[in-house]
């Protein structure tokens, strides 16, 4: 071609573009959801976007908003526990658990070592179940689909354990106030063994799919990323808040459950972006492989239950037996247990962060006020700034990682 | 042996031959076992659904592996969760959107009835605003109940009429959602 | 002032000294310590407090309805931690039920905006400078407030369920 011609040319796409940017020089709105295969949950955000830039977003949720606040206005302290699963279903025994120990300091309990340690399994299990389920999704959104199949695999193992020990697979309804309804039995601690022996390979294998992965890197390092100062004032915690370098957590600033008495390490990141709150999480995962390992092997002899007889149902084989037993067993089921009046607020390590129980007691057989303090709901504010300038695929990303389980953002 | 040579005259039927069948059993066959299901996966009940398609129960050996997230390439619309007073107008939305023929599988108590939130803001079971085909109920069901939810739809879908969706009667369940007929 | 060991004495006092006349009663339930103050000068009290103190972390923020009691109808409980020396303390602000304004502390936690919000949407508190005052949690049609006492948990149009077998 000649120059002339390659000139006009070039001229002539110049002018197309140029025109094409002064009619279509606005910028465009996006949906990102409520039903979107991406967010796992049913979320709304509105991007304003320039191209692939994100500029701005509102987002809209409470579309999964049960009540939980006002239906635990009616209910009895026992059946609380049924709500408290199904706020981060994902680890549900860890809510289950804090509930009980919310009751217990509110009514003076002290559980046996035994009790402790039986809890601090089954909430370590529990934390892993949730950071399998964010670490697998945030590779199926980066397109990596075989690590979700190999997790979820795993995680089916941890159901068994659950269900030997209540039954249930994934609302747990685990605890009772001042202990456990039952003791691990015999195949639990054959189960839990062959766990301990099995995860680790295949949690290796994931593990070397993806953490030095040239393409996930390049995806996941720099995306949503949140400065520790900016995490601390909109009050993040957990994984996240780890991942952006303070090293906050529950287990360790206000031990309960005999945390004290076991020896991990907190992991902790420097940027907090996608990467880092993947790599806690993994670490993580680790560490809790470890304390259930010493746990299992520093387990004291002893009952599995307090002695709270007003609070704790009797045996079976004593209330038919027993009259005061009898009592006790119409009145805990029935729900018609005094409490002391008090307020207290008690928080636990949650799967995402610091998850608080303020209670209001009043006397009566329900609660005057209980207000759950939920993870997700306060660190999803930040999300909006977290992706300003990023593309849609980032937003994507940085949404996963951050593990919004909609249950405990709407509650 | 020698080899055998057929005259190129003589018209011979060859190869498999012929099969006798319905149409609606053919069609009902194929459509059953590729059914192509979009996830309306909210709460707890979304967490055994992908347990479900984990690989342990696999919901792919029966033609579900691909998940479609248009409602337009979808036959099955599966609940599963809860669905407040908010996500209602969304859920009907994405019902609408979907072409014929479509069936619904709401999967656990909330969805098909309101579940243990008999609250303000929850609605008590999807079938207020769309029709439902199959529910599974349970809190959350197990993968071994949604997967025989799935075979009961597989069931409903298989002995299917073909003149169904074309119906006044159709059209007039339709009606009493206010959900327009798609032609 | 210099950062110095918390106690719940010592942090009460130091409050005292700075806000005499807007502190109103003390406790300490379970070993937290619990200040109510007054309503007006809650802005002023946090930001001394997250200024002065190394009391940086906002924990939560709630609502909580007492109809009986005549001009101290609602609650609002703010927690705030102090991460380094993990020491906690309960701030109180009552209203009445006639005049339901505060300040919004958004200014000093951005962590506060969707708290409020959902105290707003609870029970409808309003919060003087908060940059998006909207229901968050509940349809915006809604136009009463759900958790205040007086409204019952049940939706009040539904017919399919039967009071009479569900035990209310």
């Amino acid at each position: 071609m000649s120059k002339d011609l390659k000139k006009d040319i070039k001229e002539e796409y110049e002018m197309e573009r140029k025109s094409k940017d002064t009619i279509d020089g606005d910028l465009a709105t996006l949906n990102l959801g409520p039903t979107h295969p991406a967010t796992h949950g049913i979320f709304e955000n509105v991007l304003t976007i320039d191209g692939e830039k994100i500029l701005d977003s509102v987002q809209t949720v409470g579309y999964i908003h049960r009540a939980f606040e006002k239906i635990a206005e009616r209910r009895p302290y026992n059946q609380i526990t049924t709500l408290t699963d199904r706020l981060n279903y994902c680890s549900s025994p860890i809510n289950n658990i804090g509930w009980c120990m919310t009751m217990e300091k509110l009514i003076g309990c002290k559980v046996p070592k035994r009790v402790d340690y039986m809890r601090v399994i089954i909430m370590e299990l529990a934390r892993i179940n949730d950071h399998l389920i964010c670490n697998s999704v945030i590779g199926v959104d980066t397109g990596a689909l075989t690590g979700f199949t190999y997790l979820f695999q795993q995680r089916e193992a941890i159901y068994e354990l659950f269900e030997e020990v209540c039954g249930a697979r994934l609302t747990t309804n685990m605890c009772r106030i001042g202990g456990f309804e039952r003791d691990f039995n015999e195949t639990f601690h054959t189960k839990l063994e062959a766990f301990l022996t099995n995860f680790p390979k295949i949690f290796t294998e994931f593990d070397n799919l993806l953490s030095r992965n040239r393409i996930f890197m390049d995806r996941t390092i720099g995306t949503g990323a949140i400065s520790a100062e900016r995490a601390l004032n909109y009050s993040f915690s957990g994984p996240n808040l780890r991942a952006a370098g303070v090293d906050y957590d529950v287990r360790v600033m206000n031990p309960y459950c005999s945390y004290e008495d076991f020896d991990f390490i907190v992991p902790v990141g420097s940027n907090g972006d996608t990467y880092d709150r993947f790599q806690v999480r993994q670490e993580e995962i680790r560490q809790s492989l470890s304390i259930i390992r010493q746990a299992l092997d520093k387990m004291p002899e002893g009952k599995h239950y307090a002695d709270v007889p007003e609070f704790y149902l009797p045996p079976k084989q004593d209330v038919y037996e027993n009259m005061e037993a009898l009592i006790y067993h119409f009145k805990i089921v029935m729900g018609e247990t005094p409490v002391p009046v008090g307020e207290i607020y008690s928080s636990v390590e949650g799967g995402n962060g610091e998850l608080g129980f303020y209670l209001i007691s009043d006397g009566g057989r329900a609660p005057y006020r209980l207000q759950f303090r939920r993870p997700c709901f306060i660190y999803y504010q930040a999300y909006p700034e977290m992706i300003k300038g990023q593309t849609i695929s980032d937003a994507v990303l940085t949404l996963s990682s951050m593990n919004v389980i909609a249950g405990e953002l709407d509650a | 042996m020698g080899k055998v040579t057929l005259d190129a005259k003589v018209e011979t039927i060859d190869g498999q031959g012929f099969q006798l069948t319905r149409l609606d059993k053919v069609i009902g066959a194929a459509r059953a076992n590729s059914l192509w299901p979009l996830p309306f996966a909210t709460s707890c009940c979304g967490i055994e659904f992908m347990a479900t398609m984990g690989s342990n129960y696999d919901l792919a050996r029966f033609g579900m592996e691909r998940m479609s997230f248009s409602p337009r390439q979808a036959d099955l619309l599966i609940v599963a969760g809860t669905i407040s007073k908010k996500l209602a107008p969304v859920l009907k939305k994405v019902y609408e959107q979907m072409s014929e023929p479509r069936w619904v599988l709401s999967v656990g108590a909330c969805a098909s009835s309101g579940g243990i939130f008999d609250t303000y803001s929850v609605l008590q079971g999807i079938d207020r605003v769309i029709p439902v085909d199959v529910y599974v109920p349970g809190c959350p069901p197990r993968p071994e109940q949604i997967l025989d939810g799935i075979m009961n739809i597989h069931k409903l879908v298989s002995n299917e009429s073909l003149r169904r969706r074309n119906a006044p009667e159709y059209k007039e369940m339709l009606s009493t959602f206010n959900i327009e007929a798609n032609d | 002032m210099t950062k110095t060991e918390l106690t719940n004495d010592s942090f009460y006092n130091s409050l005292q000294e700075q806000f005499t006349s807007s502190i109103i009663s003390k406790e300490e339930p379970f070993g937290l310590v619990t200040i109510e103050v007054d309503s007006k000068k809650i802005l002023n009290i946090i930001k001394w407090v997250k200024e002065n103190t190394s009391i940086n972390y906002l924990t939560l923020i709630g609502g909580v309805h007492y109809p009986e009691s005549e001009g101290r109808e609602f609650a609002l409980v703010y927690h705030l931690h102090s991460l380094t020396e993990n020491f906690r303390i309960r701030l109180k602000a009552f209203l009445p039920k006639e005049d339901l304004k505060i300040d919004s502390i958004t200014s000093i936690f951005s962590g506060a905006d969707w708290l409020e919000r959902e105290t707003y949407d609870f029970y409808g508190i309003k919060f003087i400078g908060h940059p998006n005052l909207k229901r968050i949690l509940n349809e915006d049609s809604m136009d009463y407030f759900p958790m205040r006492r007086e409204y019952q948990l049940e939706d009040a149009t539904r017919e399919d369920k039967d009071d009479t077998y569900f035990g209310r």
